[in-house]
């Protein structure tokens, strides 16, 4: 479906949000966690998680510049036009999560999926649980959504940030992700778990979570795969018997966790 | 009310889980220290003859590069070890440790440490098992983080 582009912001050097309006026709429904297929006319398509909350106008895409496709998309201009299909794939859940505590892990553009979440976590009603954050890059010139990271410490979360390399006037934590989220406080045996990040850093951090004691059923990861078709057809996203476009992207570490080590195919 | 020192020190992760007398054990070679914020704990050269148990606080481990100024490499917070280099000859600090915030922490004694770990090889034993723990975390951690994983996305 033709969607224009509305707005368009430069969140870091190579990383991008554009917020997308239907040409015609109603708005595309999503949930936090879910990715659409957007196609840059004339380049191609790509799966590109929707990094928008609940109420912002518009669908928000936040985009890095890494190949062909997301750099034309990367590069739309406000007022150009491009193809959405979607959106796909499970969510985080955050509706279910009722007042339990929650500690969310993100790690460079990982958090874009989470934002969403994070924002509807942050607005529960009074009295729910700790809402624990920590988030990882790669260098403090790519932390993106800086004004969301202050909104949700005003809202009560505590957040840890923490870069792999600083700058000289860094004046912030500095290390893993899996050090930043060793200092936060939550209750581990009524903890549900948000991560994601690359591969090889969630399959840290959910080790982490559960030496610490949360159980791996609570452990949500986003997987990231080779998505092609969106609708769980073509294979390409196959993960043993899972197709992750289909069957995720957000799935229970329970039951990824033997299948983490498959080579894509 | 006044905690015990070797309450604290059988409280902190290093010593958790250890019997009691462990905990009596270090605190004999142990203090409580305080820093106000960007307060120079340890530096880089230095002789290391006390370590700390961080209770409070988040603390830089830095190096000097000329023209670049201090360099923030490491972050360390409640529940850290700063200072390993009082295990290992020449017990020279490898880095500058500044305070980021207002720190408190348990503050050990190396050379004492080390006479009661080489006196009683049981405790040793189970010191080094600890340490080396530390030292393997760090070690994975850092490795993590020369693959770069934030920079490898898909190209799309």
């Amino acid at each position: 479906m033709p969607h224009r582009v509305v707005e368009r912001r430069v969140e870091a050097e190579g990383i991008v949000t554009v917020v997308l309006e239907p040409v015609s026709g109603e708005p595309v429904v999503w949930r936090p966690g879910q990715f659409a297929m957007l196609t840059a006319f004339g380049v191609g398509e790509a799966a590109i998680s929707v990094s928008g909350v609940p109420g912002e106008r518009g669908l928000r895409h936040t985009i890095r510049d890494v190949g062909a496709v997301s750099h034309a998309l990367c590069s739309a201009e406000v007022g150009s036009v491009v193809g959405v299909r979607g959106a796909f794939g499970t969510s985080w859940g955050v509706e279910e999560l009722g007042a339990r505590d929650v500690v969310v892990v993100a790690g460079g553009i990982g958090v874009v999926p989470l934002r969403g979440a994070l924002w509807s976590l942050a607005t529960r009603a009074p009295g729910h649980g700790v809402l624990a954050v920590a988030l990882g890059a790669r260098s403090p010139d790519q932390v993106i959504f800086r004004d969301d990271i202050d909104g949700w410490r005003e809202a009560g979360a505590e957040v840890e940030l923490t870069v792999d390399v600083a700058d000289a006037g860094w004046t912030g934590s500095v290390g893993l992700v899996t050090a930043a989220l060793s200092r936060l406080s939550f209750d581990e045996q009524d903890t549900v778990a948000l991560v994601c990040g690359p591969e090889v850093m969630m399959r840290i951090v959910a080790r982490a979570l559960v030496d610490r004691g949360v159980a791996a059923d609570r452990v949500r990861l986003s997987l990231e795969r080779n998505m092609q078709c969106g609708i769980g057809l073509c294979g390409h996203c196959q993960l043993g018997p899972l197709v992750v476009c289909r069957d995720g992207p957000v799935l229970l570490y329970s039951r990824v966790a033997a299948l983490l080590a498959e080579r894509e195919r | 009310m006044i905690e015990d020192l070797s309450e604290l020190v059988g409280r902190h992760p290093l010593f958790a889980g250890l019997p009691a007398d462990v905990s009596v054990l270090v605190a004999g070679c142990a203090h409580n220290a305080a820093f106000g914020p960007n307060e120079l704990v340890l530096a880089e050269g230095g002789h290391a003859e006390e370590f700390y148990l961080l209770r409070r606080g988040r603390v830089t481990l830095e190096v000097h590069a000329p023209g670049r100024g201090p360099l923030a490499i490491d972050t360390l917070g409640p529940g850290s070890v700063l200072g390993l280099s009082w295990l290992f000859p020449p017990y020279r600090w490898s880095f500058d440790a500044r305070s980021l915030e207002p720190v408190g922490a348990i503050s050990v004694d190396a050379t004492c440490l080390r006479d009661k770990a080489e006196a009683d090889p049981a405790f040793g034993f189970a010191l080094m098992k600890r340490l080396g723990a530390v030292l393997l975390e760090r070690l994975e951690a850092t490795r993590i983080r020369l693959l770069d994983v934030y920079g490898d996305a898909r190209p799309t």
